[in-house]
């Protein structure tokens, strides 16, 4: 998809007028905070498995290139191959390369993220292959031409009125008067046309959660049942995943998985958890007759030894985006990158640069909720303001906020100079304050003053006020 | 220089160059070789009646539905009772399974029996499991003729039949299992862990059963 990460303040402005995507918006919360919270309270253990969960993945990005060895070592030896891919047009070309030798006209896929970051079904219909969503979510925004709003719920921006106008358009087949008006009939007709899909398809392509060193396995956690589907019924079954999917043992993919599902739809497990290890063996009644891993680094080794590092912990749940209230207000489009909310806040810098995606990090109110829930530990908001800090480096922060920081800190640097200023601007301002005690504009903060009143300071600065209390708590010590 | 090498020596230089390598492979050698467990949550930790409770409440907690029988003989009573109640086709699609093949089936004279993998055509499907977790409700699947993946997805119904000496507490034991099966660091081509129906919540975050997998879980649990 096209980067429009720095026209984040003019999505959201758009965003927050669209009647459609509020309502739909609606859904996140309703959804998502509840249930998480209900799982991770009936799991006593929730807490320390969160902990473990940082502390196997954190082990493993600190031996990551001798974990990739031994993988890749499982995998060949199970039947399958490992491709390499530094970029995402590496990838890209990987892939078209073992469509084109499997002669596939159409392919059908599996949910996955990655496979939207190198943007690979533009490239597979530039070359005449037909890619085939089968996540119902992913399914309906391809039919609208659109890019997944959600990591795990691609269609959350949506309502049913408007997926049942992309059915009646699309399936012209099917009788023009049939009642879709219920969420269960848009189902059961995604189920119908998407059968055929899968029988026809010469290749199924799939993400992965997890791969995992012991055994060369690479892991799909699903719901619906479309990405076994996927990867059971085409004849050459290909992974596309990141580098840092990997994890040492099946235990270990076990702590993360209990935290997984949790944090992501609130279930203890989803449906679906399939372990799949090389292709068809030889007294297999079914399965791929080929697999193959495409091992995407992408700018992700860039981030280790950084302090970017722990975002590559992350095993996209989205509970970060289900609980942030910028997400909630204007949604995952607004962010104009491939991931939203405050992992992509994070990660789209790293991989895009800071230049392009400068207005992320700062779509934050930095209320620290992504940080609270997130089952890896990843601290969000500390990253987000190191790349704040490269933005402002760069002198990318926009000219007034400049001006206005170095203004502040020169006075900051003098205390007394500081202290003087503040006592006399403070009264000033609760004298400006009038008796409503609220500005309703004020010079230079238009933006803030345009939504909202700013409350007018009570005359004393804020060193005052805590001699003031001290003084008094010294007393009432004595 | 290959892409291979070139990511491997990024993700090397990006960690400045480590003291000593062989310390690092030694580590990775350790954890690969004994897996350690980590934490195991104490509600899988029960004895075996117990446990066998739990995974049937959780089972059924999660959407599937629970029958148990006393022996494998009730297996094929059991099936053609589940698809008499629903209306729906006496004929299932089944794998090679030796313990499914006790099941009874000659005493349910009406019911047709199909065997190897689903072609997509089948209403209901019956497989064996290779474990159950209680703590979670799940099943254990292994790909083979035995039970062919495609019966896990493609029926609208699936049962699954499982001994009730099979079911676990937790995920580990079922690892312990399949590398006594399969030897260390070797698995099934395919290995599914099914907990409930297939189910979706991509419109308006509505949960609806029966997306593309199967629309009813039954598990029968052999006593």
């Amino acid at each position: 998809m096209e980067l429009t990460a720095n026209k984040f303040k003019a999505n959201a402005s758009k965003a927050l007028v669209d009647a459609q995507l509020q309502k739909a918006l609606g859904n996140v919360e309703k959804g998502f905070i509840g249930k998480r919270q209900k799982a991770a309270d009936a799991l006593p253990e929730f807490d320390a498995l969160r902990d473990n969960a940082r502390d196997i993945k954190n082990h493993t990005l600190a031996h990551l290139d001798l974990y990739l060895e031994e993988y890749e070592r499982k995998v060949t030896a199970a039947g399958g191959h490992v491709h390499w891919a530094q970029t995402a047009e590496d990838a890209r070309r990987i892939v078209l390369d073992i469509c084109r030798k499997a002669n596939a006209r159409t392919v059908t896929k599996g949910k996955s993220m990655i496979t939207e970051e190198i943007a690979l079904n533009d490239h597979l219909e530039a070359n005449g292959i037909e890619p085939v969503e089968t996540d119902l979510g992913e399914y309906i925004i391809q039919l609208r031409g659109e890019h997944p709003s959600h990591i795990i719920a691609p269609a959350v921006h949506l309502n049913k009125e408007q997926v049942e106008g992309d059915f009646r358009r699309v399936h012209t087949h099917l009788a023009s008067e049939r009642d879709l008006s219920e969420p269960v009939s848009l189902l059961s007709e995604a189920r119908e046309v998407l059968r055929q899909r899968y029988f026809a398809a010469d290749v199924g392509i799939t993400g992965a959660n997890f791969l995992i060193a012991e055994t060369g396995s690479s892991v799909i956690v699903t719901n619906e049942g479309n990405g076994d589907l996927t990867q059971t019924l085409g004849k050459v079954h290909v992974v596309v995943a990141s580098i840092e999917k990997i994890v040492p043992t099946l235990e270990d993919t076990s702590q993360i998985l209990r935290v997984l599902a949790r944090s992501a739809t609130g279930q203890d497990m989803s449906v679906y958890t399939t372990f799949s290890t090389g292709p068809k063996r030889e007294e297999d009644p079914d399965g791929p007759d080929e697999y193959h891993v495409v091992l995407l680094d992408n700018g992700r080794s860039a981030m280790l030894g950084t302090e970017y590092q722990d975002m590559l912990r992350c095993i996209r749940c989205g509970a970060c985006m289900n609980h942030c209230p910028v997400y909630h207000a204007v949604g995952g489009h607004a962010y104009g990158s491939v991931y939203p909310g405050p992992m992509g806040a994070v990660l789209t810098p790293s991989l895009n640069g800071i230049d392009e995606t400068g207005q992320l990090p700062n779509a934050s109110t930095f209320c620290g909720r992504c940080e609270a829930v997130c089952p890896m530990r990843i601290p969000l908001p500390k990253m987000m303001r190191h790349w704040r800090e490269r933005e402002f480096e760069r002198n990318l922060t926009p000219a007034v906020a400049r001006y206005g920081l170095k203004a502040w800190a020169f006075f900051a640097k003098r205390p007394k100079l500081y202290r003087f200023a503040a006592s006399l601007g403070m009264p000033l301002l609760s004298l400006f304050g009038g008796t409503s005690r609220r500005f309703h504009a004020l010079p230079l903060a238009g933006g803030w003053t345009r939504y909202r009143d700013l409350p007018a300071p009570e005359g004393r600065t804020f060193q005052q006020a805590w001699a003031q209390r001290e003084a008094l708590k010294q007393e009432a010590g004595h | 220089m290959s892409a291979r090498d070139s990511i491997l020596g990024k993700i090397r230089a990006s960690m400045g160059s480590p003291a000593s390598n062989d310390d690092r492979r030694r580590t990775v050698a350790d954890r690969l070789g004994s897996a350690p467990a980590g934490i195991i949550p104490e509600r899988a930790k029960l004895a075996e009646a117990e446990r066998i409770e739990l995974f049937c409440a959780m089972a059924e907690q999660f959407g599937a539905t629970l029958a148990r029988v006393g022996s494998y003989g009730e297996v094929a009573g059991e099936v053609s009772g589940y698809l008499r109640d629903r209306n729906l086709p006496a004929t299932i699609r089944i794998g090679a399974d030796k313990r499914l093949k006790a099941a009874g089936w000659e005493t349910e004279k009406n019911l047709e029996l199909r065997h190897g993998p689903s072609d997509g055509s089948d209403m209901t499907g019956v497989s064996h499991a290779t474990a159950g977790i209680a703590e979670t409700g799940t099943v254990a699947m292994m790909s083979g003729q035995d039970n062919p993946t495609t019966i896990n997805f493609l029926p609208e119904h699936h049962i699954v039949v499982i001994k009730a000496g099979d079911i676990k507490g937790d995920m580990e034991s079922v690892w312990a299992m399949v590398r006594e099966k399969q030897g260390k660091g070797e698995m099934p081509r395919a290995l599914n862990l099914i907990t409930g129906p297939s189910r979706s919540g991509d419109i308006e975050q509505t949960i609806l059963l029966g997306a593309h997998g199967p629309r009813a879980l039954h598990v029968i649990v052999v006593d």
